[in-house]
């Protein structure tokens, strides 16, 4: 595996050290449900009865080797696989209460509500600003100083506004693999979704640029439910509250990030994350 | 070669056939110079072909002057010619050809991409293109025995009607319906030119990353704004790209309009009357034309056609060099 | 709607008219774009109905044994057939040769080079120019030259359009061939002429004979460049010094006329020359479906 020797902690800066999220604060809600679903790509069936909870304001992140389907459960949350003929998922996701794979669901409406952040930075080719306000106008009419404001606001919560302030109207692609992952971020909550999706975010970037994002989803995950797929598990460890590791299209198992890499209840966790195989 | 030369004589020196390597040095050179000159042949066709009209239109032009471009007269009796009427006929059809052409060809390839069920795409793309297979006078012979009949039936009469008495729309649209002439032109064009503007923007928006569409997608766009937003400005050298190569096409195709357009050498306020094309006016006459000044003239239009798609194709390939060169 | 998925729009600021708008604008287009494709289906079954409605009628054997008839009596295409033949394979036989020498060129020994690069660029060009210059610029060099017209100035106005075509697919098939298949061959010792002509040409057979399929096709209905170079013959001619009778042109000359005979006979020919076509163009289609599911 590629991630066999992860980054050192060196080059981080001291807050970034694992958090104290043993006691994750009551109550907790279920903001996302999923009961008992399957994928199937054309007749394999890639998911095999997943059910687990993805609680409100906390960050849950999915580990497991390559081909696992942590990916294929992310993309379910926003039914991105719909894209594709011979992808299909059955069983229940429940989003406060309805059920969002039901075929009735509308789209574009859960997926502005459900932000997607994927592996690779895909900055839309058009300028900085407009790639932030892009799906803000999608939804909302709001006049040019609000508009500002929320790309503003946005950008500062994904903590770039300092580097982009004043070369706004330039293509959002001249910036920095990091710069282009944030911005994307930005992207994603200047719609302010309520669930954001971060698949492999870090994947593709150096080790200060992924402090930089995982300080990000920390700073977010009071205004957001967070679901987040790594390949790294000490990334895993440092931003997530809850963890769920999957394993050939099977959750093993799903628990309390601490419980789940100091007290692993299966023995195939143990092996993953003491690294006998993955 | 040195290097070759080299390995050639010490491998001579532990005596392997000396003759097969005399051999293959004498076929390796045949071959490197054989295709260079074949390479070659293809630049001198293109300076043949230029020359050769050059020369030819030589007479047109020193007699005429500039004045042949802008002369609508064109009497073979008389021998006074101008090439006023075919260009403005070669422009207009294409113009007509292009503005139902392209969002046709678009829908299509948005279809084929976005939302056509793969089950049906690779026939749907097959039956596309094979409308570019169809021989160009079979277009004609369609376009004069089935589709000027139902347009003059059906069509124009409805047309001439709705807009009698509209200022400038009236007046184009304005006379009796011929059936034939630069809208029916116009019209046969744009089924032609919708197969390679089709299959160019196709594959141009196949090679939108998917990651990209997602990202847009998962801000909750529609397809259509999907579409639009990334899609479209991801591609626009190869749409552009697309849309030029399909001018080009128009701008030059012959038998088809030859049937419809009505072969008038005249510039007509309404685009239903009758009028002629460049590339229609060389295959109507060409043979008849007994003149040397007659012939030509025609050669002229035939140079003026020649610049004139050469200019929209060598646009249309710079579009297209560009986009390969971003997708590297 | 149901009252479910509206329930999905508790947020701040959200406007639920937008949505409906912007959802309504999607499914209009996207309709419009089914209805764009349906055209294009249309389109072609109502040309391809058309040719079989009035062509089949006059599809007999005296199509295939008589020469074209004077007017107002019957007869059939056979010289204009054999014009077609000829010229398309003389044609074939010109362009192919000097196209795939030419993509040889482009593709193995000058690659990257200026030369190719323009050779490529103006082959382009020439893929799309009219058909029409070409049969004035063959006219100028050869009819002009020799004092008449003839089924040679033909043939070579064909193969001028079949070169662009071989030359690029040529070029396209062979750069598809992995550099490590060439490199192995030359590891082996083997000069660079049979890395080419037994391994890349090996390689590359299917879809470079797709290419001449598809340039054989296009010559097959080409008529502007027959018009002023094989020009047209009553009678059954072998000559190909002389004038020849050939599909296109009959088919112009005869669609044209008020002849009830001679348009069916238009039509009939037109008919043939269709299936022709498309006979090629989906032959070659699937031999490169074939071999790139081989690949």
């Amino acid at each position: 595996m590629n991630e066999a020797n992860p980054a050192p902690i060196q080059t981080q800066k001291p807050y970034l050290t694992p958090r104290d999220t043993s006691a994750p604060k009551l109550p907790m809600t279920e903001k996302v449900s999923v009961r008992d679903v399957n994928f199937y790509y054309g007749d394999y069936r890639a998911l095999k009865s997943i059910s687990m909870p993805i609680y409100d304001k906390k960050v849950t992140a999915l580990i497991g080797p390559s081909g696992c389907g942590k990916s294929t459960l992310l993309r379910i949350f926003n039914r991105m696989y719909d894209l594709y003929p011979k992808q299909r998922a059955d069983g229940e996701i429940l989003f406060e209460g309805k059920n969002l794979l039901d075929p009735k669901q509308d789209l574009n409406l859960l997926r502005a509500r459900i932000g997607m952040v994927f592996q690779k930075p895909t900055p839309f080719p058009m300028s900085i600003y407009d790639n932030i306000a892009f799906g803000i106008r999608l939804y909302e009419k709001v006049p040019k100083s609000e508009l500002d404001d929320r790309v503003e606001t946005a950008l500062k919560r994904a903590a770039l506004w300092d580097e982009v302030k004043d070369k706004l109207n330039q293509s959002g692609l001249g910036l920095s693999g990091g710069q282009q992952q944030r911005l994307c971020i930005a992207r994603s909550i200047a719609v302010r979704p309520e669930v954001l999706l971060l698949d492999e975010p870090t994947s593709a970037l150096d080790p200060i640029a992924t402090a930089k994002v995982e300080e990000l989803i920390y700073q977010l995950k009071s205004d957001y439910t967070i679901c987040i797929v790594t390949h790294n598990m000490q990334q895993a460890a440092r931003v997530a509250d809850f963890t769920a590791f999957m394993y050939l299209g099977e959750l093993v198992e799903f628990g309390e990030t601490s419980q789940v890499f100091t007290k692993p209840k299966q023995s195939k966790t143990e092996d993953y994350i003491t690294g006998r195989f993955g | 070669m040195n290097q070759v030369a080299s390995v050639a004589s010490r491998a001579s020196a532990q005596s392997i056939n000396a003759s097969a390597l005399r051999r293959h040095t004498l076929w390796d050179a045949a071959l490197r110079i054989g295709t260079r000159a074949a390479a070659v042949t293809v630049l001198l066709l293109l300076a043949g072909v230029i020359v050769t009209l050059i020369e030819g239109s030589w007479l047109a032009f020193s007699t005429f002057g500039p004045g042949f471009l802008s002369t609508e007269t064109w009497n073979p009796v008389k021998e006074e010619f101008g090439a006023l009427a075919p260009i403005y006929g070669t422009v207009v059809t294409s113009i007509i050809a292009m503005a139902i052409g392209i969002p046709i060809s678009l829908g299509i390839a948005i279809f084929l991409t976005e939302l056509c069920p793969p089950s049906l795409k690779r026939s749907i793309s097959t039956a596309i293109e094979l409308l570019a297979g169809i021989p160009s006078i079979i277009y004609g012979i369609w376009g004069l025995f089935v589709l000027a009949p139902f347009l003059q039936a059906h069509v124009q009469p409805v047309v001439i009607g709705t807009f009698a008495g509209v200022p400038f729309l009236g007046a184009l649209f304005a006379g009796p319906p011929y059936g034939i002439g630069v809208f029916t032109a116009g019209i046969i064009l744009s089924i032609m030119v919708l197969p390679y503007i089709t299959s160019v923007t196709r594959d141009v928006f196949e090679t939108v990353p998917p990651v990209l569409k997602e990202s847009a997608y998962g801000l909750g766009c529609t397809t259509w704004e999907v579409v639009t937003k990334v899609v479209l400005p991801f591609t626009r050298t190869g749409v552009i790209g697309g849309v030029m190569l399909g001018l080009g096409r128009a701008l030059g195709e012959t038998m088809a309009v030859t049937f419809v357009i009505g072969n008038a050498h005249r510039i007509s306020g309404s685009i239903l009357a009758p009028g002629t094309t460049i590339s229609a006016s060389i295959a109507n006459e060409f043979t008849e034309a007994e003149t040397a000044l007659y012939s030509s003239s025609l050669i002229a239009l035939g140079l003026l056609l020649f610049v004139i798609t050469f200019i929209v194709l060598a646009i249309a390939r710079f579009m297209l060099y560009r986009l390969k060169q971003k997708a590297g | 709607m149901q009252p479910q998925t509206r329930d999905m729009t508790r947020k701040t600021g959200f406007s639920m008219a937008m949505y409906d708008r912007r959802r309504f604008l999607s499914r209009l287009l996207m309709l419009l774009s089914w209805g764009a494709a349906a055209t294009g289906m249309l389109v072609l079954l109502l040309i391809l109905g058309t040719l079989v409605y009035r062509g089949v009628g006059g599809l007999n054997l005296a199509v295939f044994t008589e020469n074209t008839p004077p007017p107002g009596s019957a007869g059939g295409i056979k010289n204009a057939i054999f014009g077609s033949v000829m010229m398309t394979l003389l044609g074939t036989a010109l362009g192919t040769p000097i196209g795939i020498l030419a993509g040889t060129y482009m593709a193995e020994y000058g690659r990257n080079t200026w030369l190719t690069t323009i050779v490529r660029f103006i082959n382009d060009i020439l893929l799309s120019a009219p058909s029409i210059v070409i049969g004035l610029f063959v006219y100028e060099v050869m009819v002009v030259t020799m004092g008449h017209f003839s089924a040679w100035a033909g043939g070579v106005a064909l193969a001028l359009l079949v070169l662009p075509v071989v030359v690029r697919t040529t070029e396209d098939m062979l750069l598809l061939v992995p550099d490590g298949l060439r490199e192995a061959a030359a590891a082996l010792g083997s000069p660079r002429w049979l890395v080419i002509s037994k391994v890349c040409y090996r390689a590359a057979k299917a879809g470079m004979v797709t290419g001449v399929l598809l340039a054989i096709a296009r010559v097959t209905g080409e008529t502007a460049p027959l018009l002023f170079t094989a020009l047209n013959n009553q009678f059954m001619s072998t000559d190909m010094n002389a004038p020849m009778a050939n599909l296109p042109v009959v088919i112009f000359q005869f669609a044209l006329s008020p002849y009830p005979e001679w348009q069916q006979l238009a039509w009939t020919a037109a008919l043939l020359i269709t299936m022709t076509v498309l006979v090629l163009n989906i032959g070659a289609r699937a031999l490169s479906t074939q071999n790139s599911k081989n690949n």
